[in-house]
């Protein structure tokens, strides 16, 4: 860690006035200490936005069938809302299933969708190749330790699996993003919120300086038939190795419609929209279910230690559409 | 959520009191009894450690302009300005060392993680700051990482280290061409490490020429011995102090590095030096677990009796020193074997030093036996608990050796009517609950009774107080509670009213905490001290208070001292001059005469997801049987921990290594997974009575590292039994299973 500057922000505009290309914003910072610790992020400033207490940043809130959910709820608080359980259940899954309870009790929803990659070579400096961290040095997980690694939105440069569980409910629901930036408050959708590798992974995602996460707005919250189902090396405090964030609507045993976001595969928080098309309207079954999760991972790309996600993430996302479907709409 | 249910020890026979730790109130207060709690005179300076950024290689330049720069950094030391060390031997040479390699040695980098640099300064902050800005070139060759890599060479372990041939017993070869059923195949054990809560952390401060070390150590008289001679300075100038360890499972014995580097900056500073490392250090700065390969060939006859057996023994060790721990003479004693033969053999790389983890050659090797002893069982159409009932023996095959007692079939029966392992379909994919597989697997747990000499100096008084001193460790293991036991017991007084002192090398010498010889020889000692006392009272028992204020009359005294030296039967008790000398003289396991082990069985059920593989482990059942229990509340944890570790070893815990880079890459808990509360669900555990007058003064054998030992092979057997997928390379990870 290197010396900085810590200054708490007494309102959101002042937090973004005040943010600049050195500054970071620090929310429950249990992403963001680590990082400063490991000497991985070296920011002058820290802005902490922790105890803003806006409104439109802390609390949930219903309007007609839309969710808000405030940038700073935590994890916890989010994961224990009874009737965001029974509207969505598959946001509540995914927060439960995630981190610990010491770490759901820190963390903030704005810095939950913006952790970062657990990469061992990216959160390792003395490793002396990484795209992310250090721009045109190389990728050390092409031919070293890549288990873990991204199946699907890779590139030569970088394959970094986006580790969140919460973001791929978000992005499953068609999440908007309401953000504070320095020309005023906007709105964005959530699948846009974050840039696939390309040939510049150490741009993580599309905010501009100073943007500041107020809230997430689900304009339709009803999805009672919804789940994650998280697929991990052990039983709890674990990322997940594949995930599916699933929800169904059925008219008997047809799909009328259907979400499906992916976790653990991919780079980016990663919308399945190839096997939603094929679920669509079709009669949910073992079979469709396959030929869905078979669209889902046609365009995987595979290296020496993570082939098995292609099998896994399969299994995964079948299974989680079987149980899916099983739920009491 | 899981429920955690977990049996509680009932009262057994031949057992002690289930008397409550005696530091219990400090550990669940956050009492300050860790090495790195301890007060210093003084505010200490922080270390921080830099260390390499590759495997193998030179280091070309050392660039510290910007670290000198950061305010309150006191003092760089690298391989440029190393006030001169003397060497070190390693603990399989007869030193303490970890490694023959010499601190800051030189621009040679022959490990992952080597130390290159210790920066102390005023604040941690400042030092980590230096350290991270102190800049450092290489010049980077390709390290030789692991089993299969380029530039490893085989040999035996008898070319490498002169010694080390596996037991041999007849002609194997021909046993195994006569046997019916013949079961041959290759199980591998990762590379682990122990991660143990508390760091290897080291603060060092000087009083004119007297050193002062608080360090967890596992050997305090033998870190001052080694550690003296490395600094060149009379050993009873050097006081180690180590109350507590938090966690060590043998990574805490041998001396490192850091010792003498913390050491010899408090002495160029002139005042107290603290290190504490991170967890990614601690992956490099001490040992591990090194990776090894058996290939297993047994056999049977039609009736399911045991013909041959050969076991080849291949470890991975480092290039520096050829740690290894072999193990075969060991395994070549649990059955009637007619013939034994194989071999052990080293690869080496550019690898830090491995060390001694928990049961250090069982894991690996009985690992093999048992899962080989499951799949012959299975091709001779047994079950695989009366399979190894039918092959028990009363003596070790290999030399006739009598087992001084042996209870494993009994632990079988307990576990077995506990568990409901007669309601197991044989069977793979017969059992399940809904979209979950169910498997069931059992397997044999052992280790070796070993024993050391030991010292011990108990203080009794006239009101019914005493104090015991020893220079034994408490690891975790709840030593203090059962030392003072002994001295109650022993005595007729109340334990509540017994100091107890151990971990400090001004007390008495105690042997290592390794080897699981600490309660079976310290013990002996104490009890040796307390006859003495109560020999000198005219007393031939424990005595009532009336008595022993009597006897205390009529001596004219108020205290009495005894200092006992102990040394196990059958050993020349001119050894005990060793234990002063720092070394440690182990006798025990397969001798010559006696063999000596204490025994368990472990019974495991899996679920497995038919769809998504991922392996749930809902119960498990451990019988063992030890001799005299001396407390059955610490020997429950024991037992209960052993099993978890065991469980974890299997399904969960491996180091990761970036083979081209030969560099260890889940150094964190995050990556580097041991079990949770949720993987755990229910463990039960059975003592079975078991008595032995043979063995020691107590008739107790080491638990500490017993029932760890077998689970992996009740759990890849269960797994089969579940999915019909054999699994024999550690540990089971669900792309095995995704088939
Ligand atoms: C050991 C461990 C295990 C974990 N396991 C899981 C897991 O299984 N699943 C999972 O999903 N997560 C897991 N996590 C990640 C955890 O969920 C995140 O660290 C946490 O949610 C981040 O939230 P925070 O409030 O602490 O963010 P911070 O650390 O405060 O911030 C993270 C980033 O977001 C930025 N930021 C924060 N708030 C805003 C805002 N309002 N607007 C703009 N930028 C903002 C910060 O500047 C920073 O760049 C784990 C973390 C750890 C340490
Ligand atoms: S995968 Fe991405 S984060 Fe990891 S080393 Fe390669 S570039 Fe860096």
């Amino acid at each position: 860690m290197r010396p900085f500057q810590y200054e708490r922000a007494a309102s959101p505009a002042r937090a973004v006035s005040s943010a600049d290309a050195g500054s970071k914003y620090h929310a429950g910072g249990t992403t963001l200490i680590d990082l400063m610790k490991l000497d991985v992020w070296r920011p002058e400033r820290l802005i902490d936005i922790s105890a803003l207490k806006e409104p439109r940043m802390t609390r949930i809130e219903r309007n007609g069938k839309a969710l808000r959910i405030g940038s700073m709820v935590t994890m916890a608080a989010l994961a224990g809302d009874e009737g965001v359980r029974r509207s969505c259940p598959v946001l509540t899954d995914s927060l439960w299933l995630a981190a610990s309870a010491q770490l759901r009790n820190m963390a903030r929803l704005g810095g939950n969708v913006l952790q970062m990659t657990r990469c061992s070579y990216y959160r390792d400096t003395s490793y002396d190749q990484c795209n992310k961290r250090a721009p045109g040095s190389g990728c050390a997980a092409l031919d070293g330790s890549n288990r873990h690694h991204a199946i699907l939105g890779t590139s030569d440069a970088c394959i970094a699996t986006y580790p969140g569980d919460w973001a791929q409910a978000l992005i499953a629901l068609d999440a908007v993003v309401e953000i504070l930036g320095k020309d005023g408050p906007k709105s964005v959708p959530f699948a846009t919120l974050h840039r696939q590798p390309g040939n510049r992974p150490d741009v993580e995602t599309t905010l501009a300086a100073g943007d500041l996460i107020t809230a997430f707005v689900i304009p339709d919250a009803d999805w009672a038939r919804s789940k994650y189902l998280k697929i991990r090396d052990r039983e709890s405090y674990a990322f997940a190795l594949t995930s599916a964030a699933v929800a169904l609507r059925m008219d008997g045993d047809a799909v009328s419609d259907v979400r499906i976001g992916l976790g653990g595969v991919a780079t980016v928080p990663w919308r399945a929209t190839a096997a939603e098309a094929v679920l669509k309207n079709a009669a949910l079954s073992e079979d469709t279910a396959q030929q869905a999760a078979e669209a889902a991972f046609a365009g995987a790309n595979t290296l020496e230690h993570n082939a098995y996600k292609v099998e896994l993430g399969k299994r995964t996302l079948v299974r989680a559409l079987m149980d899916t479907a099983g739920m009491e709409a | 959520m899981a429920d955690v249910t977990n049996t509680a020890a009932p009262t057994m026979a031949n057992a002690g009191k289930p008397i409550a730790r005696y530091e219990a109130r400090q550990k669940v207060t956050g009492g300050k009894i860790y090495g790195d709690d301890l007060a210093v005179p003084g505010k200490p300076a922080h270390g921080w450690l830099v260390t390499s950024a590759i495997a193998k290689g030179t280091i070309t330049a050392i660039d510290d302009s910007a670290a000198k720069a950061v305010p309150g950094v006191l003092m760089i030391m690298t391989h440029e300005n190393r006030p001169p060390l003397q060497p070190m031997k390693t603990f399989s040479t007869g030193g303490i060392g970890l490694t023959s390699q010499e601190p800051l040695g030189g621009p040679e980098i022959a490990h992952d993680g080597q130390i290159v640099a210790l920066i102390v300064a005023e604040t941690f902050e400042a030092a980590r700051e230096a350290g991270r800005k102190l800049d450092i070139s290489y010049n980077e060759g390709r390290p030789a990482t692991t089993f299969g890599s380029p530039g490893v060479v085989r040999k035996t372990t008898k070319e490498v280290v002169g010694r080390g041939g596996g037991p041999t017993l007849g002609d194997v070869e021909a046993a195994l061409a006569g046997s019916t059923h013949v079961v041959e195949a290759e199980y591998s054990t990762p590379v682990q490490h122990h991660n143990t809560i508390e760091m290897f952390t080291t603060t060092a401060f000087w009083e004119g020429d007297r050193l002062t070390l608080h360090e967890p150590s596992q050997f305090v008289w033998g870190a001052k011995v080694g550690l003296a001679k490395q600094l060149g300075i009379d050993p009873d100038n050097v006081h180690y102090v180590s109350p507590f360890v938090g966690g060590a499972f043998g990574a805490k014995a041998a001396i490192g590095h850091r010792t003498p580097l913390v050491a010899l900056a408090a002495k160029q500073l002139g005042r107290p030096v603290k290190l504490v490392p991170t967890r990614d250090q601690c992956f490099t700065i001490a040992g591990y677990r090194q990776e090894t390969k058996s290939k297993v060939r047994l056999g049977c006859d039609a009736e399911g009796r045991l013909t041959g057996y050969s076991h080849e023994l291949d470890e991975f060790t480092s290039l520096l020193d050829p740690y290894h721990n072999g193990g075969l003479e060991n395994s070549a004693a649990m059955y009637a074997f007619k013939a034994v033969g194989g071999d052990m053999f080293l690869s080496r790389g550019d690898r830090n030093v491995p060390v001694f983890m928990r049961s250090p050659p069982e894991v690996p090797v009985i690992y093999a036996l048992e899962s080989a002893m499951n799949e012959l069982a299975e091709k001779a159409g047994m079950d695989p608990v009366a399979f190894r009932k039918l092959n028990d023996t009363r003596v070790n095959p290999v030399n006739g050796a009598p087992y001084t007692s042996r209870s494993l079939n009994e632990c079988f029966d307990e576990a077995a009517a506990s568990f409901g392992w007669s309601r197991r379909t044989p069977a793979p994919r017969s059992m399940r609950d809904g979209d979950w597989l169910i498997g069931w697997g059992c397997s044999m747990a052992t280790y070796p009774t070993s024993m050391t000499p030991a010292t011990a100096r108990v203080t009794l008084n006239a009101n019914g107080g005493a104090k015991v001193e020893v220079a034994a460790h408490d690891v975790g293991t709840g030593a203090y509670t059962i030392i003072g036991q002994t001295v109650g017991e022993r005595l007729g007084i109340d334990p509540r009213r017994i100091i107890v002192q151990c971990g400090d090398s001004d007390l008495p010498p105690g042997p290592v905490s390794g080897g699981s010889v600490t309660t079976a020889s310290v013990t002996s000692a104490v009890a040796k001290a307390c006859d003495q006392l109560l020999a000198k009272m005219s007393a031939s028992g424990p005595m009532s208070d009336e008595d022993r204020r009597a006897a205390f009359d009529r001596i004219g005294s108020n205290a009495l001292i005894e200092y006992a030296e102990w040394t196990p039967a059958g050993m020349d008790p001119k050894q005990a001059k060793t234990l002063y000398e720092g070394g440690v003289p182990f006798a025990g396991g397969a001798g010559e005469d006696r063999t000596m082990f204490a025994f368990g069985a472990e019974m495991v059920e899996v679920r497995i997801n038919e769809r998504t593989r991922e392996i749930r482990v809902p119960r498990m059942t451990g019988a063992f049987a030890a001799g005299h229990i001396m407390n059955p509340r610490t020997a429950h944890s024991q037992y209960l921990g052993g099993m978890i570790w065991g469980m974890g070893s299997a399904l969960l815990e491996a180091t990761e290594m970036d083979r081209l880079r030969g560099r260890y890459v889940n150094d964190n808990i995050a990556e580097y997974l041991v079990a949770t509360n949720a993987d755990i669900p229910q463990v039960d555990i059975i003592m079975v009575p078991e008595q032995d007058d043979e063995i020691n003064v107590l008739g107790v054998k080491g638990i500490g590292e017993l029932a760890n030992v077998g689970t992996a092979a009740a759990i890849t057997d269960a797994v089969y039994h579940a999915t019909g997928v054999r699994i024999r390379d550690l540990p089971v990870r669900i792309e095995q299973l995704l088939v």
